[in-house]
């Protein structure tokens, strides 16, 4: 007999499709068409990590957080610190805010994950906002209201320099991005990331047959704040400056409102939602830099209204 | 004697003041078919729930092929090939039915965990999930999600999945539960070919399918049983047409 069309549709659904080159050919041509935005640009790269890591959890796993800024934050306090204190390695400043990250993500996630839905959104807001009142404490180490002053970044590989007009940043965000978006590629596709949508869409059979349901949220957890931690360290190592805004409620709202934007559980709503947001954003306030975030709430009014799946959501309609 | 398939000796439940299961003493044979019947309330999905781990006894043990598994998590009790079925359909409704099974597969395999290799690449779960859909006739809805299927299918696909996990013991809860009467006949078929050596134990409240797939019939009533014997004994036990069969269900 032959195979089936089914089997063989599954063993090839991890293969890439030619539309995921699109955001990245975006990527290399904006540097060139737009090229006074590289510092906004690389802002966006590095935050479309960030938005990427929140989508693990949230729109594969379904573990709802408001309190993902905590990763992020820990991420860019420590390469920041580091960067502050004599060591401004940047490579290995993103690897110790991953680290950092990822420690705090498997403690965090330890306590935070034995509950799910409201209870659980409330936890990783506590924890976000310990880690934050916590920053403000330790002012000795981290500057406290005033943020962290003086970073010093070397050079990429002890070469590339960080110039004024974020060529390096933008390319080592990008390179960044994109190595971590293989990696989250490949988890969504393993079986690991199929077993997390399955305990998105039906918990009692995850455990029915016979799945370490709080095992696979945990690790989940932990490789998303490690992810975000890196996100926040990119940051800080580009803008050469962290500051307690960095661990903010506001930081982990908005990061979710990119990503629904864009579209959840679909690996690609980071890339659409967190550009869409950032641009905007940049262009309303400097149309209207008092009521910028008036049109801000509009654009999400109409997303939840009319694109209930985000932008891609929409293509997803289209297609049908 | 031989060593049940399943056995739950002396199991005691109770909510505060509500006692659901009192001192359940339980006996299913290798290869069984069995049912579990009683009036809505009686404590028959608390009882499911009790030994598959969903719910932790207030006192009594739970064996399964002679070990105590009353202290096993749930996933741990489904890996010694304790596996069932959901009176409401519980599957990955926004997954398609050859997924849902595929699942089910790769986590028996131990490879559901898995982070190195796509899911793709593990092609005999894959196939070993397919081939289980064409045993049950639904390899033309393989691709299909779910939630697009009509509600007797679902509730096949249930036993499919249930299936994928290789069980020993089998629990069927209300395997016909909401599916209509031109439909069930499918699924009545689908449990009688069942491989011989599962034991299988049936929570049921249709008396047309119990009694043809049931040869030995536990009554439960207000968590308690009441009675247990081979189906025939059962039909005639004045007892149970009294607190069971003679009454209407209200439903």
């Amino acid at each position: 007999m032959t195979p089936s069309r089914a089997v063989e549709a599954f063993a090839r659904r991890h293969r890439y499709h030619p539309f995921e080159a699109l955001p990245w050919l975006a990527a290399v041509a904006s540097y060139f068409v737009f090229p006074d935005y590289l510092a906004l640009g690389a802002q966006i790269l590095a935050t479309i990590l960030f938005a990427m890591s929140a989508d693990l959890v949230l729109g594969y796993a379904g573990i709802v957080t408001l309190g993902h800024a905590a990763f992020f934050g820990t991420g860019a306090y420590t390469a920041g610190i580091l960067a502050a204190n004599g060591w401004g390695e940047p490579i290995s400043g993103l690897l110790a805010g991953a680290t950092a990250a990822a420690f705090l993500g498997f403690l965090s996630g330890l306590v935070v994950l034995r509950t799910t839905g409201l209870a659980l959104l409330m936890q990783t807001l506590v924890v976000a906002t310990l880690v934050a009142e916590a920053a403000n404490k330790a002012s000795f180490i981290t500057g406290g209201d005033d943020g962290l002053q003086g970073m010093e970044v070397w050079p990429i590989f002890g070469w590339f320099r960080f110039d004024l007009f974020g060529h390096t940043s933008y390319a080592y965000c990008l390179a960044v991005l994109f190595l971590c978006w293989l990696a989250a590629r490949q988890i969504v596709h393993s079986p690991f990331g199929r077993s997390l949508t399955g305990i998105r869409e039906n918990v009692r059979r995850m455990h029915a047959i016979g799945a370490p349901v709080a095992l696979r949220r945990l690790v989940i957890y932990t490789i998303s704040a490690a992810l975000a931690g890196v996100s926040g360290a990119l940051i800080a190592e580009t803008t050469q400056f962290v500051s307690l805004s960095f661990l903010s409620l506001e930081r982990s709202g908005t990061v979710l409102i990119m990503l629904i934007i864009g579209g959840v559980g679909r690996l690609y709503g980071a890339f659409i939602g967190v550009p869409l947001y950032m641009v905007a954003q940049n262009r309303f306030s400097e149309i209207d830099p008092v009521y910028w975030y008036f049109w801000i709430g509009l654009l999400m009014v109409l997303v939840v209204v009319f694109a209930r799946g985000g932008v891609l959501g929409l293509f997803d309609r289209f297609r049908r | 004697m031989n060593t049940p398939a399943l056995e739950t000796r002396g199991v005691y439940k109770s909510f505060d003041a509500l006692t659901v299961a009192n001192a359940i003493d339980f006996r299913l044979e290798r290869g069984a078919r069995h049912a579990l019947i009683g009036p809505n309330g009686a404590g028959k999905t608390t009882f499911v729930e009790l030994v598959t781990g969903g719910l932790q006894p207030s006192a009594g043990q739970i064996h399964l092929d002679g070990a105590d598994i009353t202290g096993l998590p749930q996933a741990a009790r489904v890996k010694r090939g304790l596996v069932r079925t959901f009176q409401i359909t519980a599957l990955f409704r926004r997954l398609s039915v050859l997924e849902n099974v595929t699942l089910a597969v790769c986590e028996r395999q131990g490879v559901g965990g898995g982070l190195f290799r796509p899911a793709g690449h593990h092609r005999a779960a894959i196939e070993e999930a397919h081939t289980l859909l064409e045993q049950l006739g639904l390899e033309d809805e393989s691709v299909r999600p779910v939630n697009m299927l009509a509600y007797g299918r679902q509730r096949l696909i249930e036993i499919a999945v249930s299936l994928a996990l290789s069980p020993k013991v089998l629990l069927l809860d209300e395997p016909a539960a909401g599916v209509p009467s031109s439909e069930s006949g499918t699924i009545i078929e689908v449990i009688e070919r069942l491989p011989s050596d599962i034991a299988v134990l049936i929570i049921e409240h249709d008396m047309d399918l119990v009694f043809r797939l049931a040869q030995r019939i536990t009554v439960l009533v207000q968590g308690s049983i009441l009675v247990e014997g081979p189906r025939e004994a059962i039909a005639a036990d004045p007892e149970v047409r009294r607190v069971y069969l003679g009454e209407r269900d209200p439903g």
